[in-house]
């Protein structure tokens, strides 16, 4: 029953009846009118059709995650126990654990930050406050960029043309630690740049306002403030840092080093590297295949618990503000 | 225009021209705020008053791209001249905007930035300011106990006046306030308004206001603005109640605006 039929009846809201025409009463409206029902039915249809179409795609984020996981659990739980996190590996791989690859990792993620996080906060310092905007800042910025999209495995052969051999550091956690850092710029220079975007104006016009010089205001009221977000770049830039392997590769890390690491210029033994070696140039391939997935696993459960520490802790200040 | 014979202005605006690019916002600004005296700047949106207020503490300087002409005199000096520390400056005229605007710090660090950025190191020295600094506020009883909670937990209206309170604690001359209780309920603005009648005593006041009944209210002098000139500026009493100009009383009298 169209409202053509009841000329006085007004634009109905019920959802299940028919669309009333746009325009007024029936009694008003003419050219509109198609079969306003179909019309409806119709735009609800190619709607839910897109909606689940996007619900898929966002689906296949988390199914893609919880194949890898599957897989790893399932081939490499058992070789994970408490003897494979604390002890060094012996015969040739195939016995005892990976704590010395474990511990190569650890220091590589915390060097590369170390070295990332004061020269990105301050690039990003001075991008965000001090830049005026003109051919200066566009070229830096192409240059970050570009610095961005370098591939990995560049990286570790320019850590080894400069660090290791250049500047004599031989393959050892600083070289490593050097260009993994040089490798997570991009990345915290990106997240500190929008942490001090999110700071409100108001706060420096505050600042400023009562006499305060710009680099007090930045160094009292803007890092301060901004220093969660950048918090959380470092530690996602970590977590990326520990899980790169072509970059170590030729700077930092061995196959197998007979002790635990005394200094920055000793070389180191890494998981992500481990894992490539016991599955391609070991003596023992087939032999090592459940601590190679145990080793995986124990990779993507430090990298996914770096990531999940990012997580709460912007959750948490985001519900402060 | 009624004045102290004895006091020049504190603050002398001369032939002020300001540029937003190529725009030009303020016309020939010429215009005189006396000590201890709350000065109203009325006038419709886009008129300049937020502008021209802006300018006495160099604030526009952040915006890039603009251009002042003219002088602009406190004591005694054009502040737009080279010489001038503009640091130092705006300790000695601070300002309150609109939306207030405390930072993620207690209450206590809010009022004590300004002397701590301005050199005071002393902790004694600077609790006592912050204590007279709150007090000159009216916040000191509601929030003396609380010193060390975050600002952020404050109503609007207690915002408002931590503003004013952390603005005062540098001990400035002049005071600008920009609309500063238009986001703040009646109630609040009440408070607001008396404390301006306080503070009167010991600052120079200039208020940037929409609310014409609070222009009337609270200040002794008003100056009207309209699309970036003066229009006319008068002793509030006469100005809203016997205009010279018809611009004046057509804004007044609500026939646009």
């Amino acid at each position: 029953m169209t409202s053509r039929d009841n000329p006085t009846e007004h634009e109905s809201i019920d959802a299940a009846a028919p669309e009333a025409p746009v325009g007024g009463t029936g009694a008003e409206s003419l050219s509109f009118r198609s079969d306003p029902s179909t019309g409806l039915r119709k735009r609800r249809l190619i709607q839910g059709l897109w909606f689940w179409l996007f619900r898929s795609a966002a689906a296949v984020n988390g199914l893609a995650l919880a194949v890898i996981l599957y897989f790893l659990v399932s081939r490499g739980w058992r070789a994970v126990n408490w003897t494979f996190l604390t002890q060094a590996p012996r015969e040739s791989m195939t016995q005892g654990g990976i704590l010395p690859c474990i511990v190569g990792t650890a220091c590589l993620g915390l060097g590369a930050i170390l070295i990332a996080l004061p020269i990105g906060v301050a690039s990003a310092v001075y991008l965000h406050e001090y830049a005026r905007p003109g051919r200066v800042i566009r070229i830096i910025r192409i240059g970050i960029s570009n610095l961005a999209g370098v591939p990995s495995v560049v990286f570790g052969l320019f850590g080894l043309a400069f660090f290791v051999v250049y500047l004599r550091m031989g393959v050892s956690i600083l070289a490593g630690a050097l260009t993994l850092g040089a490798m997570t710029l991009p990345v915290i220079i990106g997240a500190a740049e929008e942490a001090l975007r999110s700071v409100p104006a108001t706060y420096r016009e505050a600042s400023l306002g009562l006499g305060a010089t710009k680099w007090q205001t930045i160094y009292r009221v803007v890092l301060p403030a901004a220093m969660p977000g950048i918090l959380t770049g470092a530690i996602l830039g970590m977590s990326r840092a520990a899980g790169e392997t072509a970059p170590i590769m030729f700077t930092a890390a061995v196959f197998y080093t007979p002790s635990m690491p005394s200094s920055i210029f000793d070389e180191i033994m890494a998981l992500p590297y481990h894992i490539y070696v016991l599955a391609t140039a070991g003596t023992e391939i087939e032999a090592t295949r459940h601590l190679q997935y145990g080793t995986a696993l124990v990779l993507i459960v430090l990298v996914l618990g770096l990531n999940l520490l990012a997580i709460i802790f912007r959750a948490r200040l985001q519900e402060k503000h | 225009m009624p004045h102290d014979s004895s006091d020049s202005p504190k603050v002398d605006i001369q032939n002020l021209q300001f540029y937003y690019g190529d725009s030009q916002a303020l016309k020939d600004i010429t215009l005189q705020f006396h000590t201890n005296r709350v000065t109203a700047l009325i006038g419709p949106s886009g008129c300049g008053k937020s502008t021209l207020l802006r300018c006495i503490n160099r604030m526009n300087d952040l915006i890039p791209n603009t251009r002042v002409q003219g002088r602009l005199l406190y004591g005694g000096r054009n502040i737009y001249d080279a010489s001038v520390d503009v640091v130092t400056l705006r300790r000695y005229i601070g300002m309150v905007f609109q939306k207030p605007n405390p930072f993620p710090k207690t209450i206590f660090e809010n009022i004590a930035y300004g002397l701590r950025v301005n050199g005071v190191k002393n902790r004694n020295t600077i609790a006592e300011h912050v204590e007279k600094a709150l007090q000159r506020a009216a916040l000191w009883d509601e929030v003396k106990d609380r010193l060390h909670e975050s600002a952020l937990g404050l109503s609007g209206g207690q915002q408002q006046r931590l503003c004013i309170a952390r603005a005062l604690a540098v001990q400035p001359d002049v005071l600008l306030m920009d609309e500063p209780a238009s986001a703040l309920d009646p109630i609040a603005t009440q408070k607001i308004e008396e404390l301006i009648h306080e503070l009167k005593e010991l600052y120079t006041i200039i208020i940037v206001t929409h609310n014409m009944q609070q222009a009337a209210r609270v200040s002794d002098e008003t100056a009207f603005f309209y699309l970036g000139r003066l229009i006319e500026v008068d002793a509030t009493d006469t100005l809203f109640t016997r205009p010279k100009l018809k611009q004046t009383s057509d804004y007044i009298t609500g026939r646009f605006g």
